[in-house]
């Protein structure tokens, strides 16, 4: 058996994993949305702790696997994967230069998450700035869009449909 | 409390079993019904919008299964619960298995159900089962949404058309009578109570109450007077409705053990 001429540190570890894109955002990596919580090196291998963005989210096996395939072929043997839900996924974990790298993609980067304000139900909800020509004059279509994480809106001023990631 | 605790129904592990499908159960039963819309919705981004909260409860659903499965360490997994068991064991309430009905009668119960959840997932965040605490608080999240979506429809359809509001008052005097329900506590669960592992039910009505009724106001609709509530999915006592749903969701585990993608 031969074992990789310099074990990878930690940092470098974490490097390797924000080179895997989230498979339905790939402008961001896992890193970057906050999907990777931990690594943590031990005797046998390396425990990466991942922590889900919805509960549903299908993307979750393919994240995993992808993971699992960016370490091996660092030549990482024993990959462990840990899922943690708390503390639970938020947005708020996205940094301000990856919500930029979102908005060149061409999708509106979420706004803060208020977990504890009252639910607004049926009162205009602050628009959202269209990610292409920075319009604020947008609406929403749906609060729903592609994926659990998107909703939906199109912007008055190019008519761009675009989608914004949802806060939460 | 020593001999509810030696008999079998009073350990802490099996209350917790069960009280762990309680939770899953109703989102598992209510997402499948959710799921029924797929392909059928008046429009693209309704048919969109309910897929998305029929994943998120599945999503839920396997979380809590796959918990209740660890807790009751019979070597059964989160499928094992979902696609294998008879109608007598589920212990959903009601209210999440009765048939979609129409789209006003959907978004009422997803409502009624909605405010309940999110009440429910606060108060559970701060259980002193720390797998639990974290899914609740990201059922509290998600739940979150799902009470901003169907209010919203709520208002739409409540203070719309003549056809809208007739038809959304109508959904909503039926569904009243299982809402009860939900509120209702009981020994696996006040054990659980006293433990910091589960919330009282019954502390959860009053606030329910408030949200349902200002969102009731303002899509002027009545609150239905009834008297007289419905129960029984907790122990397992189920609606012919049931037996149904179970046929088609679970028809494939039962047919080819053991399938897979």
């Amino acid at each position: 058996m031969t074992r990789s001429a310099a074990p990878l540190t930690r940092e470098e570890l974490f490097a390797v994993l924000d080179e895997v894109m989230d498979p339905e955002v790939p402008a961001l990596s896992v890193v970057e949305l906050g999907i990777v919580r931990d690594v943590e090196i031990g005797g046998e291998g390396v425990t990466v702790t991942v922590t889900p963005t919805y509960s549903g989210c299908p993307a979750m096996t393919v994240i995993e696997r992808d993971i699992e395939g960016a370490l091996r072929a660092q030549g990482v043997v024993h990959v462990e994967i840990r899922t943690s839900y708390s503390p639970a996924w938020t947005t708020d974990w996205i940094a301000a230069d990856a919500r930029e790298k979102l908005r060149a993609y061409g999708i509106a980067p979420p706004g803060p998450a208020d977990h504890d304000a009252p639910i607004a139900i049926g009162r205009r909800r602050p628009s959202v700035r269209c990610p292409y020509c920075g319009s604020g004059d947008t609406q929403m279509r749906s609060e729903f869009g592609s994926t659990a994480c998107k909703a939906i809106h199109v912007c008055t001023s190019c008519n761009q449909p675009f989608e914004e990631f949802k806060a939460i | 409390m020593t001999t509810a605790d030696s008999s079998p129904a009073g350990r802490p592990q099996s209350d917790m079993f069960d009280y762990l499908l309680r939770l899953g159960d109703d989102r598992l039963v209510l997402g499948h019904r959710l799921s029924e819309w797929c392909g059928h919705a008046p429009i693209l981004e309704e048919d969109i919008a309910l897929a998305n909260i029929a994943l998120d409860l599945v999503g839920q659903a396997n979380l809590l299964l796959t918990h209740a499965a660890q807790k009751e360490d019979a070597g059964r997994d989160a499928d094992a619960l979902a696609y294998l068991r008879d109608g007598i064991d589920f212990k959903n309430s009601l209210l999440v298995e009765l048939p979609k009905g129409d789209f006003a009668w959907t978004i009422a119960r997803q409502f009624l159900f909605s405010v309940y959840a999110m009440l429910q997932a606060e108060a559970l965040q701060r259980a002193a089962d720390k797998e639990l605490a974290g899914i609740a608080a990201k059922m509290h999240k998600e739940s979150r949404y799902h009470v901003r979506h169907s209010g919203e429809w709520m208002l739409k359809l409540g203070d719309g058309t003549d056809e809208s509001h007739a038809r959304l008052q109508e959904a909503v005097n039926d569904l009243w009578r299982y809402t009860g329900e939900l509120f209702l506590s009981d020994d696996v669960e006040q054990r659980l109570v006293g433990q910091r592992l589960a919330v009282d039910s019954s502390s959860l009505e009053p606030r329910w109450r408030e949200q349902v009724n200002d969102v009731f106001n303002r899509a002027r609709i009545a609150t239905p007077e009834v008297k007289w509530m419905q129960r029984g999915g907790r122990g397992g006592r189920h609606t012919e409705y049931l037996g149904h749903m179970l046929a088609e969701m679970q028809i494939l585990q039962r047919q080819h053990p053991g399938a897979s993608w």
